[in-house]
Formats: C-alpha cells, sequence, structure tokens
C-alpha cells in the first residue's frame, strides 16, 4: 500500500478548506473505510490525503420530522440505521439495505454515505433510498447542492461530485401514507457477498386498495443501481394480484442491462429480477394486510 | 503396549493444549517472526499463463534505494539427481520441483514466479518488483485436461513422455501417467448385470482455503548454515527439499516450525522457503516473505480438477456385477495428480466381482496442484456415489438397503488389489440405520434427502518421537511431528495412558529439524495413527529404563534385584515379590541426576504399519429454491469409523471440518478460469461456505478397531470431506428430480438443470398432447 496522509476535521468548514487547497493532489474522504482502505490496498485507488469525515457533526445526523421526513448524514454507520425504530416502522426497505450489508463488524463502520459515494452497481443501501425517491446533499467550498439520488450514479464507481465536493447526506421524503417496502438481494451465500441482483419494492395503497404509488428499483443489473419504471406503470392503479406481480416482475426486466461476471451470467440476473420483483412486492403488501403467496 | 488399568485420558474430551495460546493470539504463526536486520522479499509472477522467458533484466530494481538482493533461476545451483522425488502425498520430482520453484526457460501458469526480490521494506520491495524487465514470448494455454489430451496440443514440456505400464511412446506428451489397476472381467460384468448406469461428471479446481498464507524467514548466517522458520506440514519434508534444492548437507539446514494457521495438505512442498533463503545468502541478514491472498490462490497448490466416468451394473437384487471408471485429473503445470488416491478411493467401500480403474495424470497451464484432504477422494466419490444411487433408483431399491449389500469388508479386495483388513463399512451403514436423522421421514416441497460414503487409504510412511523424563519426574515429549489437527493433545493424551502418570505431569514441544529425531510429515491422517505407535515404542522404552533404575535403588547388598524383579503402575515401581518395597517415579526419575545414571530417553519409531483404512458417510436434507436454484442444508450428520477415538472433541471438529470442506466443494467454491487467468483470485469471489450457510453438522463415531498399531486408532482427518458433494447431489436429485454432475452445485447451475428440466417435460407434454 503506498503511503498517505491522513487528517481529520472537526467541521464542516475545515474540510471545505482543505478541499479548496487540494493542489492538484488527490483527497479521498474516508467514512467507515470498508471500501476504501481495501482499494487503497490493492491499489485500485490512490490517495495523497485521506480526509475522515466522521468527526463531522453534520455528517454524523440521523434525523426525523414528520413533514421534512429523514435526514441520513453520509457517515452514519448501518447499525445506526437498523436499528432507528423511525427507519425500521416509516422505511422498511432502508432498514432492509443497511441490515444486509457486510457483517455486524462492518455494519459498525460502513456508512450509507460511503455506500453511495463508492457507486457500485450493487450498492445494497441504493435501491431502497431510490424508491423513496432520496435527494442527495451536496457540499463543497464553492457551496451546496441537491441531486435527485437517481441522477448521483454515472456509471460503475462514478458520480457527480466534482473533486471538491463531498456527500453531506440524504434527504430522504416522507413516506406515502398506506405504504410498505422492501429490499431483497440474490447472493450465493447467505452473508458476506456482492449481491447477483438486488430489488427494492414500495408499494402505496389508497383506499380502495389499488396501488396508488409503486416505485422499483434494482441493484446489480445495470452500470449503475435503476428505477425499473415499467414494472411501476404496470402497478399503479391496479389491484394487486399474483398475476400482476409476475407481470411487473417481467416488466422490470426491461430496466435492467446486466453484464455476465464470475458472480452470474446476464440471462440468470433476469430470471432473479423477476423472482425478486414478485417476492418484494408481496412482501410489502403483506405489511399492507394483503397475502398473494 | 498392553494396559491394564482402563485409561484415565484416551477417548475423553481434553481440551487442546494449544486453546489458550489460540484463542488470546499469542500462538505464533509464520508471518509473526521478526530478526534484527531482517529484509522484505517479494515474488515477481508471471502475467502469461504460457511464455517463453527470453531476458530478465533486474538492473533497474537494483538500483532502487532499499533493495538488496535480486534472484531468478540462475541462482540455483545446477541440477544433479533429476530422479530424485519428494512430497509425501503428492510426489513430485526434483527438476519439476526446481521449475515450480522458480520458472526456468518457460512461464507455465499465471503467477509462476520468475524472480524474488528483497528489500529493507515490503513496500519497497513490491515496487522494485515493477522495475523488473523480463520479456515473454507467450504462448497459446492448455485450459483443461482434455484439451490437454489432444494430440494436437501445445505443450508444456518438451520431454514428458507418458509412462504406461507399455513400451515409452515416440513422442512427447502432456499425459504424464496412465495407471490402470482391476481384476475380474467387465464384459462378463455387464452381461451378467439387469441395469447398467454409465455417467461422466467433472469437478473444478478447488483451493484448501487455509487462512494463513504461506509465510516464512530465512537467514543464511556467517557460517553459511541456514536457518528457516516456516508455516508447514513437515520440517523434515521441507529439509530434504531445500537440501535437494540448494545442494547443501542436512546439518547445515534447520527447518523451525512456526504453528500452522491450517493446511489440509497444501503446505507440504517447500514454496517460499528456497527464494527466501537465496535472497539472504546474497544479501546477508534475514528475509521474510508473507504471500497476499492473490498469490496464495494463484501460486501455491490447489486441489486437482477431474474429468470422472463411472459405469456400474448391478443385477435386481442389487449386487453388484461390475465397477470401471475412467478418471482424469489434471495436475497443474507439472506432473502429479492424486490419481493415486482417486483409484483407491473411488470403489473402495463396496466389492464386485470385476473392477477397473484407468486413471490419467495430465499437465495444463494452470498452478502445480498439492494435496487437499484424501486427495483425489473427494472428486471420485462425487462420481461414484452419485452414479451408485443412479443405479439404486434404477433398481428401485433403498439407497442404504443397496450400499449395505455390496458393502466390502475383511478379506474383500481393493481395485488397486489390496485385500481389506477389518475395515468399518458396515458398521457404518448399521449406525446409519439405526440414526434418528435416517429414521425421521422428510416432509415438504423441494426437499430430499441423500446419503454417500467416503475413503481414504490412511498414509503410513515413518515417525518417530522421544519421551524425555525429567530429574523431577515430569516427562517432556519431543518431537518433530508439526501439529496441525490437535496431535499435541492427543499425544499426550496417549503418553500419559501408556506411562500411567496424570496428565499434567507431562508436556509436548514440537522442535526443529536440527533437535528433533526424524519423523515423516502430518498428512494422509497418518499422524495420531503411526505416533501411536511410535509413542508406545517411547513408553515401553522408558519404562524399562526406569525399572532398571529402581532395581538398583531397591536392591539390597544380600540382593541385586534386575528389571524384570520390578512392577510398575500408576506412578510407583516395587518390588514383585515384595510389594512393600516401592519407589515413586518421581523419586526414581531423581536418582539419574545424581548417580549419573540417566538420561531417561526412550525413543519410539515406527515405519510401514500395516494400513488403517478409513471411511466415511455423510446423510444430508436439502431445501431447494427453484426459483433461483438455492440449496439450503437443514440437516447434515457425519458418520464415520476412527477405529479408536483418542479424543473425541478433536474427532468431532475433524469430522465436521471436513463435512464444511466438502460442503465448499459441493455448493460453492471453484476457480474461475478465462483462458487460464484466474478471475476469482479473493475470498470474496472465490466463495467458502460461512458459519451462516452451514448447518449444524451432527456426528456418529463409530469405532472398529485398526488391524495394527497398539490402540486401534484410525486416522480421522480426511475421510470427512470425501462424500458431502454426493451426498448433497443426491439429496438435490431427491428434492427436484435433477441430476447435477459438474461441481459445483452454484444456484445458477441449479435453476438452469432446473429450467431445463421443466423445458424437456414440457416438449413431452406437448409431443404427448399432439399424438
Ligand atoms: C467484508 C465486507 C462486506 C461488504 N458487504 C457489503 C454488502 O453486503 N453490500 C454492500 O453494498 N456493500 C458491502 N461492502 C462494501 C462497503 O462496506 C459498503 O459499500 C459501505 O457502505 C461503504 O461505506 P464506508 O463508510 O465504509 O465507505 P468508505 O470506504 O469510507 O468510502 C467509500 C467511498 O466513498 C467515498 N466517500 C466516503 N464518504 C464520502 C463522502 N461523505 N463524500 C464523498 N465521498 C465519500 C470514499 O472516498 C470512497 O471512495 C462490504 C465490504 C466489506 C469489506
Amino acid at each position: 500500500m503506498r503511503p498517505f496522509e491522513y487528517v481529520a476535521p472537526k467541521r464542516l468548514r475545515e474540510a471545505y478548506a482543505i478541499l479548496a487547497q487540494a493542489d492538484g493532489r488527490t483527497v479521498r474522504p474516508l467514512a467507515g473505510g470498508t471500501d476504501l482502505i481495501d482499494q487503497l490496498r490493492v491499489g485500485r485507488k490512490r490517495a495523497d490525503l485521506v480526509m475522515d469525515v466522521k468527526h463531522i457533526p453534520e455528517l454524523m445526523r440521523l434525523e426525523w420530522g414528520p413533514r421534512k421526513g429523514l435526514y441520513i448524514g453520509a457517515g452514519v454507520p448501518c447499525y445506526r440505521v437498523y436499528k432507528d425504530p423511525v427507519v425500521a416502522q416509516h422505511y422498511p426497505a432502508i432498514r432492509d439495505g443497511a441490515m444486509l450489508v457486510g457483517s455486524w463488524q462492518i455494519q459498525h463502520r460502513a456508512s450509507l454515505g460511503g455506500n453511495i459515494c463508492n457507486a457500485a452497481p450493487s450498492a445494497d443501501t441504493v435501491p431502497p433510498l431510490l424508491v423513496y425517491e432520496a435527494i442527495a446533499h451536496i457540499g463543497g467550498p464553492r457551496g451546496e447542492r441537491e441531486v435527485p439520488l437517481e441522477r448521483f450514479f454515472t456509471g460503475p464507481g462514478q458520480t457527480v461530485l466534482a473533486p471538491d465536493e463531498i456527500l453531506l447526506g440524504v434527504r430522504v421524503p416522507p413516506p406515502p401514507p398506506r405504504s410498505s417496502s422492501h429490499y431483497l438481494r440474490f447472493i450465493p451465500r447467505e452473508e458476506m457477498d456482492i449481491a447477483v441482483a438486488g430489488v427494492a419494492s414500495l408499494v402505496a395503497l389508497d383506499s380502495r386498495g389499488v396501488v396508488a404509488r409503486a416505485r422499483i428499483a434494482l441493484s446489480a443489473v445495470a452500470p449503475t443501481p435503476v428505477r425499473a419504471r415499467d414494472a411501476e406503470a404496470v402497478l399503479e392503479g391496479q389491484r394487486p394480484t399474483p398475476a400482476l406481480l409476475v407481470e411487473a416482475g417481467e416488466k422490470a426486466v426491461l430496466a435492467t442491462n446486466p453484464i455476465t461476471d464470475v458472480r452470474g451470467s446476464i440471462a440468470y440476473r433476469k430470471e432473479l429480477v423477476k423472482v425478486l420483483t414478485r417476492r418484494t412486492l408481496s412482501k410489502a403488501l403483506a405489511d399492507l394486510g394483503i397475502t398473494l403467496e | 503396549m498392553t494396559t491394564t488399568t482402563p485409561f484415565r485420558y484416551i477417548g475423553k474430551p481434553i481440551p487442546k493444549a494449544d486453546a489458550l495460546e489460540r484463542v488470546t493470539g499469542t500462538a505464533r504463526f509464520g508471518a509473526d517472526l521478526k530478526l534484527p536486520g531482517m529484509l522484505h522479499g517479494k515474488v515477481l509472477r508471471s502475467p502469461h499463463p504460457h511464455a517463453y522467458i527470453r531476458r530478465i533484466d533486474a538492473s533497474r530494481a537494483l538500483a532502487l534505494e532499499g533493495v538488496k538482493a535480486v534472484v531468478t533461476a540462475q541462482d540455483l545451483p545446477p541440477l544433479e539427481d533429476a530422479r530424485a522425488a519428494f512430497g509425501g502425498e503428492l510426489m513430485i520430482d526434483l527438476d519439476h520441483l526446481r521449475r515450480l520453484t522458480i520458472a526456468h526457460e518457460k512461464a507455465l501458469f499465471e503467477g509462476h514466479a520468475v524472480a524474488a526480490v528483497a528489500a529493507t521494506s515490503p513496500e519497497i520491495a513490491e515496487a522494485a518488483l515493477e522495475l523488473i524487465q523480463v520479456d515473454y514470448e507467450v504462448l497459446p494455454v492448455v485450459e483443461n485436461a482434455l484439451d490437454a489430451m489432444k494430440p494436437d496440443a501445445p505443450l508444456l514440456h518438451p520431454n514428458l513422455y507418458t509412462r504406461t505400464l507399455g513400451e515409452k511412446p515416440s513422442k512427447p506428451s502432456n499425459i504424464a501417467t496412465i495407471v490402470e489397476v482391476g481384476f475380474g472381467d467387465l464384459e462378463k460384468a455387464w452381461a451378467a448385470a439387469d441395469v447398467v448406469v454409465e455417467q461422466s461428471f467433472e469437478t473444478q479446481m478447488v483451493h484448501q482455503g487455509y487462512l494463513e498464507p504461506q509465510a516464512c524467514v530465512a537467514w543464511v548466517d556467517a557460517d553459511g548454515r541456514i536457518h528457516v522458520w516456516t508455516t508447514t506440514q513437515g520440517t523434515f519434508n521441507a529439509q530434504r527439499m531445500l537440501s535437494a534444492l540448494l545442494k547443501v548437507p542436512l546439518h547445515m539446514l534447520n527447518v523451525i516450525p512456526a504453528e500452522v494457521g491450517g493446511a489440509f495438505g497444501g503446505k507440504i512442498y517447500v514454496i517460499l522457503e528456497p527464494l527466501a533463503i537465496l535472497l539472504s545468502r546474497k544479501a546477508g541478514r534475514p528475509v521474510k516473505m508473507v504471500m497476499d491472498r492473490a498469490e496464495v490462490f494463484r501460486a501455491t497448490g490447489p486441489a486437482s480438477p477431474a474429468y470422472i466416468t463411472v459405469k456400474a451394473g448391478a443385477k435386481r437384487d442389487g449386487t453388484l456385477t461390475g465397477l470401471y471408471a475412467k478418471i482424469v485429473m489434471d495436475a497443474g503445470a507439472f506432473p502429479g495428480a492424486p490419481v493415486q488416491g482417486a483409484t483407491w478411493c473411488i470403489f473402495a467401500p463396496y466389492k464386485a466381482p470385476a473392477m477397473k480403474v484407468e486413471a490419467y495424470d495430465v499437465v495444463t497451464n494452470k498452478p502445480r496442484v498439492q494435496a487437499y484432504r484424501a486427495p483425489g477422494a473427494t472428486a471420485a466419490a462425487f462420481a461414484s456415489e452419485s452414479t451408485l444411487d443412479m443405479l439404486a433408483e434404477r433398481l428401485g431399491l433403498d439407497p442404504l438397503e443397496f450400499r449395505l449389500r455390496n458393502a466390502a469388508q475383511e478379506g474383500d479386495q481393493n481395485v488397486t488389489g489390496q485385500t481389506y483388513g477389518r475395515i468399518g463399512v458396515k458398521a457404518i451403514l448399521e449406525a446409519i440405520r439405526k440414526h434418528p436423522h435416517w429414521n425421521t421421514p422428510l416432509q415438504g416441497k423441494n426437499r430430499g434427502r441423500g446419503l454417500a460414503m467416503g475413503a481414504w487409504m490412511g498414509a503410513i510412511l515413518t515417525s518417530s518421537s522421544q519421551v524425555v523424563v525429567n530429574v523431577d519426574g515430569t516427562v517432556q515429549i519431543v518431537t518433530g511431528q508439526v501439529d496441525i489437527t490437535g496431535t499435541r493433545t492427543s499425544m499426550l493424551q496417549m503418553v500419559a495412558d501408556m506411562l500411567q502418570l496424570p496428565l499434567d505431569h507431562i508436556s509436548i514441544r514440537v522442535g526443529d529439524t536440527n533437535c528433533t529425531p526424524y519423523t515423516d510429515l502430518s498428512a494422509g491422517s497418518r499422524t495420531t495413527f503411526t505416533q501411536s505407535a511410535a509413542l508406545a515404542r517411547a513408553c515401553q522404552s522408558v519404562i524399562a529404563q526406569m525399572k532398571a533404575q529402581a532395581a538398583d535403588a531397591l536392591s539390597k547388598p544380600d540382593r541385586r534385584l534386575t528389571p524384570e524383579d520390578i512392577e510398575y503402575a500408576d506412578g510407583k515401581f516395587w518390588v514383585k515379590s515384595d510389594p512393600e518395597q516401592v519407589l515413586p517415579w518421581r523419586q526414581v526419575a531423581g536418582l539419574t541426576r545424581t548417580r549419573g545414571t540417566g538420561p531417561i530417553v526412550g525413543t519410539g519409531t515406527v515405519t510401514r504399519l500395516q494400513p488403517a483404512n478409513e471411511f466415511s458417510a455423510q446423510l444430508c436434507d436439502v431445501e431447494v429454491d427453484p426459483e433461483t436454484g438455492k440449496v439450503k442444508i437443514l440437516r447434515f450428520t457425519a458418520f464415520q469409523d476412527a477405529g479408536r477415538v483418542i479424543n473425541p472433541i478433536q474427532v468431532e471438529g475433524q469430522m465436521q471440518g471436513g463435512a464444511v470442506q466438502g460442503i465448499g466443494w459441493g455448493l460453492f467454491e471453484y476457480y474461475a478460469w478465462d483462458k487460464g487467468k484466474l478471475r476469482n483470485p479473493t475470498l470474496l469471489d472465490y466463495r467458502e461456505p460461512t458459519a451462516l450457510d452451514l448447518p449444524m453438522i451432527d456426528t456418529c463415531i463409530v469405532e472398529v478397531p485398526a488391524p495394527d498399531g497398539p490402540l486401534g486408532v484410525r486416522g480421522v482427518g480426511e475421510p470427512p470431506i470425501v462424500p458431502g458433494p454426493a451426498a448433497l447431489a443426491n439429496a438435490i436429485y431427491r428434492a427436484v428430480g435433477v441430476r447435477l454432475t459438474k461441481l459445483p452445485m452454484t444456484p445458477e447451475t441449479v435453476f438452469w438443470a432446473i429450467q431445463e428440466k421443466k423445458q424437456a417435460e414440457h416438449l413431452q407434454a406437448v409431443a404427448g398432447d399432439g399424438a
């Protein structure tokens, strides 16, 4: 591993100053380090300066208000997210995703911000945020801005962040009424693995039991996490039936653009998307009192 | 040795002697040693699976600040006796060992060592590797054994001629050896059978998956004496290999064992050690070398992939008429695939009037394989036990009854011609028949139960140890027998009972090659079995010497006693004819110091015991998710004949650990290749099962004493890995009706097999409608 310098600013201002004065050196933010350290070790990434963001209070906030929704600071580790009763109650898929990352040890370090900024197509916490239409809150010496999370990713490992910007957190709007959500991923093992395919589904029902809103997002089946809009359209305005869920699964495949690698073939990934879409939808519907399977 | 009193320690669940060290992190493994002035060595490895090395220019690396030495194949002394062979389990000849250690004119697999660097830090050594200029001429890659056998295949070795019983072939080939063994008339066997099943199988290259990467420190001192601290299964084996590679006599070469963080057959050959010694000799300082995980995957010795076709015939009542197998094993870059193990094991649990095995040892552009727990047997049993299950099904017979009907016993013959002594096949099958697992019906959709057997011949070789009595009466076992499985504890238990002394009066040290008597490596399930006999001899000698001391001390002027006049039990010596005359053990031991009649050292050594053949069986229940192909193990029971249990927790530990590795072979693990390049050299994508992927593994031990050795001990390390993949395949078949013939049975392969079956059923239904 090549040597690098390390700083741990305690204030956002200091962090911005460090970014502003990078002077051509590669500054890499560090949250839990569960991606970064390994990437530096094997030489997949380089860093001249590693900037620990865990001591900046703004990035460690986990806040909720019924109007504002949820704010997850970029440095908040997974365990704080899934142990939070508010998250469990209002955003089940987000809890599912945070609980799936790594092991207990990893979850005590790994942050949602790191998962997002690492921009792996397989990032497990991202599809759950996408179904809630989360917004990335970005900051840097040139100011702050907000970008819908769906547009945050530009390719595998690529994001809209400029070199002098960091992710501050994500804003998650309040959940729609009478809604629930779930995230499932498929891995050959039970734990400690990378998704071969992952699906998050959110369903909201109106008073008649018709789907008022459906949101479906996929991981590991395209260069970035993606929304499956055709599948969402199939569901909205309909009364859920087993056949409808199957159809949604088939439509979800249209949003995929997978690759064949050691973890799975294109054809298998597409089959998994069908199965996982159906399963996440029926889990979410079961929460709402509708059992279909 | 016959013991009059019942055992106090043998058969008891005594905690491991080194348990505390291990769990508190104070045990010293290969990478823990630091010496003053120590340098760090790194290896430059070939990025090409097959290439001529035209030129190596290390001048820029040598110019880098902190770099102290660079070595290449040029630094090995010239080869003299090319026929010398080494290895313990999987043999390799000296010429090939040299070329495996460091590529000569050709790199033969991705990761083949090409040069090594020693520098003042690991970072500098790594930076130096990038400065070494190697001109490669890339050659076509021989990816697998079937391609390698084709007549027009590119050759790995221009002077490798197939060894067969026939005459020497005229042209070189990638087939190193063809073995043919068997007896009886197979044509008659097929004619006599009511049902004959023939099926081909395939297994992949897999890795032992030891936690600890290869690591060593070598130091060539000012007098030219070589000291090597290393993580190895056999210090003397390592010493002999190093002596032959470097042309250094044994007394100038001390191999000092570190604790071994897992090996499973993969730490038998020297690998970093010769390079570390060459670097140390050039640099005049100690050199430490530690592999990273990718190097472990690419450049150590994984297990041999195999292509196996089995044909089996039986009469309607289930009696086998004949068994045949063709086994093609991929040795990687140099000859030495475990065809012998596969051949011995493939039909070992059964008897039949005709049996034949044809086995091929083939070279390809892959890392040279090494032993992996029952080398050859796991792939072999996957093929034979799956085929036998298919046969039982065709005959409409219960898989257990079918196996019982054909179970081999004492006097029956292995396909190799060996006649079995006492063996435990029937006892194991009877134990299954009585076991609650077998007798609990399995209910539910997509669930199935599978049974398979496994075998291992049991290695023997030479073993020795010394038992030393200290002047305070405590006892020291001094041995060169490396402890990889808890053998220090079982050796302590055996010696405590053999000497009839309290366990806490005895301790054990695994010493280096300069201070312990020669003993062969810890491998092949041979350690406890052979050491039980060696220690019995050492203890007999100790007691005889102690009796002589006691006789001397208890003699009166009027009556000289001889050792025959002395009786010994439970730490006391007494005069047979006068039991009042007693001397405690401790006092007798003390006499040796003042009288100068010591020290009391008993050396025990044994070789060529009659083999203690080992058998096992596993029963597993699975549930398959037909929509994803994922297999969940619901229940798993491992059965095994241990001969005599020295320590039940350790035997169970071996059974469970072996079962876990078998499950790894069965469901998860494989080397994914792309034209000779490894796509998954990480523990992320080379999937070993985690604790959450595993069921509780229940154990059921039977004890059919081995025909040789003082205690009836059989080795227990290897057999538990063998049946797993076949038991899983048989269970999956019963769960969802698909017969998987290729390992591993990953979710994706199971998924597509189910799809194929559905499609076939659909087509049949359509055809049926049409008619
Ligand atoms: C054993 C193991 C198991 C894993 N299992 C999973 C899994 O199941 N699912 C999964 O999705 N991932 C998994 N991962 C990957 C990793 O743990 C997650 O991606 C994790 O969420 C990363 O968070 P982190 O805080 O550790 O990020 P870090 O490693 O600290 O950072 C990741 C990347 O984001 C950048 N970064 C971090 N914070 C910021 C910020 N505020 N602004 C801008 N850039 C930033 C870093 O520079 C780096 O490039 C696993 C990793 C390991 C080692």
